[in-house]
């Protein structure tokens, strides 16, 4: 007798969890139901990537490095599974080389961008870079490799993350949040959500406690999403689905100078 | 030993060999307020009163192995009436002597407001046994000066042995008491810190003196606006919390009229008006006096000045 | 013995010789300023009369004296404008060496220090600003700047590891009348060095010491249209925003200005950086050195009359030493000296103006009257003119307007705190995050204290201390992007891949 397989159930990713829509609401896409998140999850996701966002910011550089490799070892164990939702095997080996490219930055980013800057006068003075906050993400397409270009320069730099997946091919995003909840990643820094960008991503643009958003994977609603976000200042980047660049990690960076009296 | 005078919170006695909860002076920050203070623009009717403030407020010095009882009679003179050609000029606050020539100099001032200062104490070091020092005072005392300009033991200071020289001081403070003022030297020139600064000033205040005093004129660094302020910050910190009031000394390398007027501006906006009197701020000097009556002289007839017109002494 | 114990104590009574000590007035001399009747609209190398027809009075705030009529720019205005930039970005500007680009600006630093009393004369009479600072402040910074910005002219592709940086192309700068000529700086300097051309605005009440810049300028024989000047008010500036041919903005000023320009160049993908207000807190721990802490204090809340953005006007003292910070606070207050900017003599100067006198009085009735305590140190100010006593409000709830919204004027409110977690989570309390300061002795509790603090500058032991080499610029709603430092060229190159 033929064994019946067992579905999977795909579900949001917020705070380390995967709960359905609070508004228990599914859609279908890629011939599975999946979740259609609300403006109340998105919320939720926004309120606990903040949380996140102390514990992660105050880790050490290395200590980020190290989760952001490990989550490219998750992905290879299950580079299968991630293959057969992505758009190819392909797709998923770029994906890998990618966390493990931005893993790597982690401790070098700060020698890169900060300074010391020799002011006129008895001070010491230098910059070093910061995370911003909370990051809204709308991932472009290809859905594995632009969610991940889009999502590693983000978290490698200390901010959390509130990522609205590929409404068209919204599984590989749940596959991926599955990588993220085994590779030590702390619950909230990475929150993913699926269904209608129409529905969300006017809510997480207007949100208040978020502090910047990508709309790389934006189409016709981004000037209206960019105004939005001028409500709190949001910093708004619209970089490329598929590049690897430090200064796609600087743009979700603040920069902060310190001053300090030099004296006996 | 004496009975210890009020002092701020966390100053209270008996001292530890560190002090606890001295205060500290961020030195850039310090530096900077004093440029600031140093760049007011004194002007016209404003400068001849701080011109004339100066010199009241002088203790006419001079401290040299070359002094002679004619040297210092005619600098007594001099500080009685420094401008014979202008009777509105005032005298000077005392004359500032070595403990050999303080007769000479009482002598001179006798009959008039001058006051006699004497240095005691091993002056300029400081480095000699503390009977010594005590019979030098003694001595000074007896022999009729109204003010002792004592120096600390910057040796025992600078290895931490706070408790002596504050002991030292009330010694020497229990042989003025009553008789002559009291001015403690602490030699900023030599402490390295403002922090020292402010710890050894506090530690004169506790042992009794009447004024702190920069520098005895023999170091490297002496008097400088930063220091003075730092000083002075502590007199305006004690008078404060307890309403006790020191006065205060600047001393060594003041020549020029301009920074005398830089040093009462500090004065003028540190402590105020109430320090603005010789009974509470002195500027020791040798050669200044003759710039500021030069400046004064110009500021009246409108002419810059020879000094062939005021007499050396 | 008896006789002199007698003397001594009576010379110990003695009273103060003097009732007062006035310093005479030390005005610096204004004949070497020499203001037109009127200025036209500086576009592409000289001066022309407005298309708009219209021009206004600008004025002396501390005597309410007119000093020059200026153009009134309107859309015609500014699209010729922008031409002119344009013009000389295609043409002369972006085809010169880079090292000639340079030299340039270094002419610029160099007339810009040659004319310094003119300029730091000017600045303190139309934006009523103490010459002292205009003098050793705002025009030897400006100077700097230009100076700074030259040197990297010709070394950008250092600055930017693995890009290859080109210029936008035209950049519209509008700045703040807090500190006219030195804002002008830095938006000029970064974006020339980098080969743009700008178009730039400044405030509506303090458009002189740019025009007079505009000579620096002819004086350094800039190609024409490289630096055009166009003055008017907020309408001017939103034509700017709006033009199409501007490739970037550079704006600082408030908040609520700050959004508008964002939500206006939404979509469009013209770049944007933005410097705007702040509510900074100045914490003060009770190891800290008291005396210069007080002088932070001062110097934070009351440089430039508190018309700056990144002004320490929050102040937490930390329990312990509350009532010895706050006694020395107002004792500090009544030294200062009110008054005519142009005295060499003057701390604290005029209100820039009308409309901002009324905002600080509205705001400082709403602390009286929400029930903090407000302390102000006896003080004559002169007749005519907009003035503002210095202030301060003790008993101030984190909850008050005054402790929530950017008052932009010499009015300090005092918060306590215990701990510094506390101060931590009261400091960053707040929409902004310009700037914050701290004194402490304890090296470890500075660093975690900067570390904490969400803000772009923090000052450590000192406040309100600007150079040309340290970048400047806000977490949250006080913007985005850097001024100063190598940081501050990013907002005018683009960066191609290597």
């Amino acid at each position: 007798m033929k064994r019946l397989p067992v579905q999977k159930t795909y579900k949001l990713f917020i705070g380390g969890a995967f709960p359905r829509s609070e508004s228990g609401r599914t859609l279908v896409a890629e011939g599975a139901n999946i979740a259609r998140a609300s403006r109340k999850d998105l919320r939720d996701a926004v309120r606990i990537a903040r949380q996140a966002g102390v514990g992660w910011a105050k880790a050490t550089a290395y200590n980020r490095g190290q989760v952001l490799y490990r989550i490219a070892e998750m992905m290879e164990t299950r580079r299968s599974e991630l293959a057969s939702v992505a758009s190819s095997a392909g797709e998923v080996d770029r994906a890998i080389d990618r966390v493990v490219w931005y893993a790597g930055w982690a401790d070098k980013i700060a020698q890169v961008v900060g300074t010391a800057n020799p002011v006129a006068g008895p001070y010491f003075n230098f910059t070093v870079p910061e995370p911003t906050g909370v990051v809204g993400i709308l991932a472009p397409e290809p859905p594995l490799l632009g969610l991940v270009s889009r999502l590693s320069p983000v978290i490698v730099g200390g901010n959390t993350a509130v990522v609205i997946a590929s409404e068209a091919h919204p599984l590989v995003a749940i596959e991926l949040a599955e990588c993220l909840a085994t590779a030590d990643v702390p619950p909230g820094v990475v929150n993913i959500l699926t269904g209608l960008r129409t529905e969300l991503a006017p809510w997480l643009a207007s949100h208040m406690d978020v502090s910047a958003l990508d709309l790389t994977g934006g189409d016709g609603d981004v000037a209206e999403l960019e105004r939005l976000g001028a409500e709190n200042v949001k910093r708004v980047v619209r970089g490329k689905a598929d590049r690897q660049s430090p200064y796609d990690i600087t743009a979700f960076l603040e920069l902060k100078t310190v001053w300090h009296p030099i004296g006996m | 030993m004496a009975t210890a005078p009020a002092l701020p919170g966390g100053f209270e006695l008996p001292l530890e060999p560190r002090l606890p909860r001295l205060g500290s002076v961020d030195a850039v920050a310090l530096e900077e307020r004093a440029d600031v203070l140093s760049k007011r623009s004194i002007k016209r009717e404003s400068k001849v009163f701080a011109l004339e403030l100066a010199i009241r407020m002088m203790d006419l010095t001079t401290l040299e192995g070359a002094d002679t009882p004619g040297k210092v009679a005619a600098l007594s003179s001099k500080g009685i009436r420094p401008d014979p050609t202008d009777p509105g000029i005032p005298s000077v606050a005392a004359i500032c002597v070595y403990p050999n020539l303080v007769p000479y100099a009482l002598e001179r001032t006798r009959g008039t407001d001058v006051k006699v200062a004497s240095v005691a104490t091993a002056f300029p070091s400081g480095q000699s046994p503390l009977q010594v020092k005590l019979d030098e005072t003694r001595w000074v005392v007896e022999a009729g000066a109204h003010e002792v300009d004592m120096v600390i033991d910057r040796g025992a200071f600078l290895s931490g042995r706070y408790a002596q020289v504050y002991d030292e001081i009330v010694r020497v403070k229990e042989i003025c008491a009553g008789h002559a003022h009291l001015k403690v030297i602490i030699e900023t020139g030599e402490l390295g810190t403002y922090d020292n600064v402010r710890r050894a000033s506090l530690l004169a205040i506790a042992g009794g003196a009447d004024f702190i005093k920069t520098s005895t004129g023999k170091a490297a660094t002496n008097a400088t606006l930063p220091v003075a302020l730092c000083m002075l910050e502590v007199i305006r910190d004690v008078h404060e919390e307890t309403g006790r009031v020191v006065g205060m000394k600047v001393a060594g390398g003041i020549r020029q009229s301009k920074q005398a007027v830089q040093f009462l501006v500090q004065v003028h906006e540190t402590l105020g008006l109430a320090w603005l009197t010789p009974d509470r701020y002195r500027i020791g000097a040798s050669t200044l006096l003759n710039d500021v009556l030069m400046q004064i002289r110009k500021e009246r007839t409108g002419r810059y000045q020879n000094p062939d017109y005021f007499t050396v002494d | 013995m008896t006789e002199r114990k007698q003397d001594v104590a009576r010379r110990a009574d003695k009273a103060p010789l003097a009732a007062a000590w006035d310093y005479a007035p030390a005005p610096e001399a204004r004949d070497i300023v020499r203001i037109q009747e009127r200025y036209g609209l500086f576009i592409g190398g000289k001066f022309v009369e407005p298309l708009s027809g219209e021009r206004y009075m600008t004025i002396d705030p501390a005597r309410e004296e007119p000093l020059s009529e200026v153009a009134q720019a309107n859309r015609a205005d500014v699209n010729r404008a922008v031409k002119a930039a344009r013009g000389a970005f295609e043409g002369a500007w972006s085809k010169l060496r880079p090292s000639e680009r340079a030299k340039y600006l270094f002419r610029i630093a160099r007339i810009l220090q040659e004319r310094s009393r003119e300029f730091a004369v000017l600045e303190s009479l139309n934006g009523g600003k103490p010459i002292r600072e205009s003098r050793d402040v705002d025009v030897p910074l400006a100077a700097a700047h230009f100076f700074y910005y030259a040197g990297w002219a010709d070394k950008l592709e250092y600055a930017f590891p693995n890009r290859k940086p080109r210029p936008i192309g035209v950049a519209g700068q509008i700045i703040p009348w807090n500190f006219p000529l030195l804002m002008l700086a830095w938006k000029i300097a970064p974006a020339l060095a980098a080969g743009n051309t700008v178009v730039l605005k400044p405030a509506e009440t303090t458009p002189l010491t740019a025009l007079l810049f505009c000579d620096v300028v002819r004086q350094a024989e800039l190609p024409p249209g490289v630096v055009n000047i166009v003055t008017g008010d907020g309408r001017t500036g939103a034509e700017i925003v709006s033009h199409p041919g501007v490739d970037k903005i550079a704006f600082t000023g408030s908040t609520e200005v700050g959004k508008a320009i964002q939500r206006t160049l939404a979509g469009t993908g013209k770049r944007l950086t933005l410097e705007l207000g702040g509510k900074a807190a100045n914490i003060i721990f009770d190891d800290a050195p008291l005396d210069q802490a007080v002088e932070g204090i001062i110097n934070g809340i009351y440089f430039n009359q508190g018309h700056v953005c990144c002004a320490g006007s929050r102040l937490f003292v930390q329990e312990s030493i509350y009532e010895a910070t706050i006694a020395k606070l107002k004792r500090r207050m009544r030294t200062l000296r009110v008054g005519d900017p142009l005295d060499k003599n003057t701390d604290v100067g005029a209100i820039n103006s009308k409309q901002q006198l009324e905002k600080i009085t509205s705001l400082v009735q709403s602390g009286v009257d929400e029930g903090a305590e407000l302390y102000q140190p006896p003080c004559k100010l002169p007749e005519r003119g907009y003035w503002f006593v210095p202030t301060v409000f003790t008993n101030v709830a984190q909850s008050y307007r005054i402790a929530q919204e950017e008052i932009f004027g010499p009015v300090l409110s005092v918060l306590t705190v215990r701990t510094p977690d506390e101060a931590i989570e009261k400091a960053n309390n707040t929409p902004y995050g310009l700037s914050a300061g701290v004194w402490t002795e304890k090296g470890s509790r500075i660093l975690a204290m900067a570390q904490r603090l969400r803000a772009g500058v923090v000052w450590a032991n000192t406040y309100n201390r600007f150079d040309p080499a340290s970048p400047f610029g806000g977490y949250k709603e006080s913007g985005f992007g850097r001024e100063g430092g190598r940081h501050g060229l990013e907002a005018y190159v683009a960066l191609d891949d290597a």
